[in-house]
């Protein structure tokens, strides 16, 4: 079992949903980032997204759009990003999962592997390769050495979510919604059964993510999936910290905390209960 | 009737280049698309609705004009394929001419296109408005200011033309837009992609339908000339012109096939749009092909005097054509394109497309490779109407060089 797994068995035991924290890598700078890991960590995340700023982040929304753009202004690489995830491995051993378009990734070619499990990193996401591309992109020696996460849509059919599952390792990430990446929106169709299929199809926890902004909506999320995925919105609550001259990580961390309330739920409600 | 059903398209090998590199969510509606274009290409009903459109509405066959002022300037006979000359101005409209058609086969009553010199805008705009369809227009805040006059154009034809400010402000920018509100409003929507670029099947689909260049080009060329020629050169930014164009030619392997793109101020030190020729291997707008990148895998910016050819991919068609050897690519600055354009409109009446420009400026190069009895076909992919206010700026009012 992966740190990834491992994370989500202990929040089951304690009969609440996993919370996984996004947030972009070097946003707004090195030292700053690693702070506001550090205190989404420290206030409850169970697992970190850390996400590699791109320059075009075409699943992307404004609110992480404007993150990855002051992150690069910062002067984020990659490479960067790996150290900055290793500098946390000196305070956290909160796992860490990749998050990335495919294209930076391509460039650490045959050092991908290494160079991500070096830097401490749990599970990789390419936002723009399915599970299925990842031997044929990257090369068979990343895709057996790497955790590769699951990417499903709202629209995927059921044939292909359960291929989906099972090709997954440390978790299926269930979209709640079309659309980019952002902290407003509703979410689509019959997530209930999405998520039934997932599970039914694997052993891999499902965490349900896009558009998870209030309590409500989380409590929602947890009360059908294995975790709730929030991005944008904590990405917005540090832009507005920055904006007001604050470095984020106390506006990260009460959000975190607030969120994280609304995930426990009734031990009869437990998923494999 | 332009003569008998069109054939089947051909064989579209992209070799390691191309696939389908979207977010998760897009897959079930490239996957769709697909199976809806090869269930509507197989159609009778559609292929007589495509080509009724192209022969009377596009204007369809464009004529092949001789140059004979230009040929002896350059030194070998040119023949000119004269997209210019099909409604809007440019060679666009045949895409989305077979695009609407398809959207409206899938029943998706909104359509969204990027656009970069405003000519795939204003062509999508044009059908949409034939067609009855909905019409957003996604366009770099940069490209919005340099080409007014094609923006304009789009409003009147009822189109809404969204400026992009993020990133660069150019074309790939407005082409990232599109994409998020393709996946945002996938159950009603059809991006009408604008180049041989993009998560398959789009180059596949945007390549078909521009074959009608290269058939009626080959047949032009036999009966004008008795033979084939022995170069064919036309411009790349995605590479749909010159897929176009090609496509007629890629069974004859004497016949030579020139790209040119931009050079901008300059390959070395300057700024520049020359994915083939300074591009890496990479993943950009669901393809795999070049890209200009740096070592980070962050896509550079790219420059050209022509909006049309300022993006930093290329078609994987093209990639793949150049790592076979079967197509080569050269490249022009602006300073260059600027004086074909000049040459050009004195010598032959015929005032290019910046884009196009690119590629007349390399004639003189290609002429020297066929020698004075060879015959050198140049795709006119546009005119150059649009680029006048910008010409004009960079110039003064006199217009000359
Ligand atoms: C007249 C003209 N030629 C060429 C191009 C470049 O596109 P492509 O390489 O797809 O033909 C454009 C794009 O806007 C154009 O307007």
């Amino acid at each position: 079992m992966t740190r990834v797994e491992q994370a989500f068995a202990a929040a089951e035991e304690e009969g609440r949903a996993t919370f996984v924290a996004y947030l972009t890598a070097f946003d707004p700078d090195a030292d700053r980032s690693l702070a506001l890991l550090r205190a989404a960590a420290e206030a409850g995340a169970d697992v970190l997204e850390v996400g590699v700023p791109f320059s075009d982040p075409t699943a992307d929304g404004p609110a992480i759009q404007a993150a990855m753009a002051r992150a690069r202004a910062a002067g984020a690489t990659l490479p960067r990003v790996l150290d900055l995830v290793a500098r946390l491995r000196a305070h956290t051993s909160v796992p860490c999962v990749l998050f990335s378009y495919a294209n930076p990734l391509l460039r650490l070619g045959e050092a991908l592997a290494p160079r991500l499990a070096d830097a401490g990193i749990d599970a990789v996401l390419a936002l723009d390769v399915s599970v299925f591309d990842v031997p044929a992109v990257f090369g068979a020696r990343a895709a057996a050495d790497l955790a590769w996460v699951g990417l499903c849509g709202p629209r995927t059919p059921d044939a292909r979510a359960r291929a989906i599952a099972r090709r997954a390792r440390g978790f299926v990430y269930q979209i709640a919604r079309t659309g980019v990446t952002g902290a407003g929106g509703g979410r689509d169709g019959d997530l209930a059964h999405r998520v039934a299929v997932l599970r039914a199809a694997g052993p891999r926890p499902v965490a349900v993510g896009f558009g998870v902004r209030r309590r409500e909506d989380a409590a929602a999320v947890a009360a059908i999936a294995d975790g709730v995925v929030v991005g944008s919105h904590l990405v917005q609550r540090a832009a507005a910290a920055f904006a007001a001259g604050e470095d984020g990580a106390e506006a990260v961390a009460e959000a975190v905390a607030d969120l994280r309330a609304g995930l426990s739920r009734p031990p009869a409600r437990s998923r494999r209960a | 009737m332009t003569g008998p059903a069109t054939p089947p398209p051909a064989a579209f090998r992209t070799g390691p280049f191309g696939g389908r590199f979207v977010a998760e969510t897009l897959v079930p509606a490239v996957e769709a698309l697909a199976e809806a274009f090869d269930d509507a290409w197989a159609d009778p009903a559609f292929q007589a609705a495509y080509r009724d459109l192209l022969e009377t509405y596009v204007g369809r066959p464009t004529p092949l004009s001789t140059a004979p002022r230009l040929s002896d300037a350059v030194g070998a006979t040119v023949l000119l394929k004269r997209e210019d000359l099909a409604h809007t101005g440019s060679h666009k409209i045949n895409n989305c001419v077979g695009q609407a058609l398809l959207a409206r086969r899938m029943g998706k009553r909104r359509i969204i296109a990027e656009t970069g010199a405003g000519q795939h805008g204003v062509a999508t705009a044009t059908v949409c408005a034939r067609l009855g369809l909905s019409c957003t227009v996604y366009m770099g805040a940069v490209d919005v200011e340099r080409q007014r006059l094609n923006v304009f154009r789009m409003r009147m034809l009822g189109a809404t033309v969204v400026p992009v400010e993020s990133g660069t402000g150019t074309l790939k920018d407005a082409i990232n837009e599109a994409l998020r509100d393709w996946v945002t409003n996938v159950d009603d929507t059809h991006y009408v992609l604008g180049s041989v670029m993009g998560p398959d099947p789009y180059p596949r689909i945007v390549r078909t339908l521009h074959e009608v260049i290269g058939r009626e080009a080959r047949a032009q060329v036999l009966a004008t000339a008795g033979r084939l020629p022995d170069a064919v050169v036309a411009c790349v930014g995605g590479g749909s012109n010159a897929m176009g164009i090609f496509s007629g030619f890629l069974d004859d392997p004497a016949v030579r096939l020139y790209g040119v793109e931009a050079a901008g101020t300059g390959l070395d030190g300057g700024r520049h749009a020359a994915t083939m020729a300074r591009g890496r291997v990479g993943i950009f707008h669901g393809m795999r092909s070049l890209v200009l990148q740096d070592d980070d895998g962050q896509i550079q910016e790219a420059h050209s005097i022509s909006a049309g050819l300022d993006y930093p991919g290329v078609g994987p068609e093209h990639a793949y054509l150049a790592s076979t050897g079967r197509a080569e690519y050269l490249h022009a600055t602006d300073d260059e394109a600027l004086a074909a354009l000049h040459e050009v409109a004195s010598l032959e009446g015929i005032v290019l497309a910046l884009e196009t420009a690119h590629a007349a400026a390399r004639l003189r190069d290609v002429a020297r490779v066929v020698g004075p009895g060879g015959i050198v076909l140049l795709n006119v992919s546009g005119r150059g109407d649009k680029d006048m206010p910008q010409v004009m700026a960079r110039e003064g009012e006199g217009g000359g060089s």
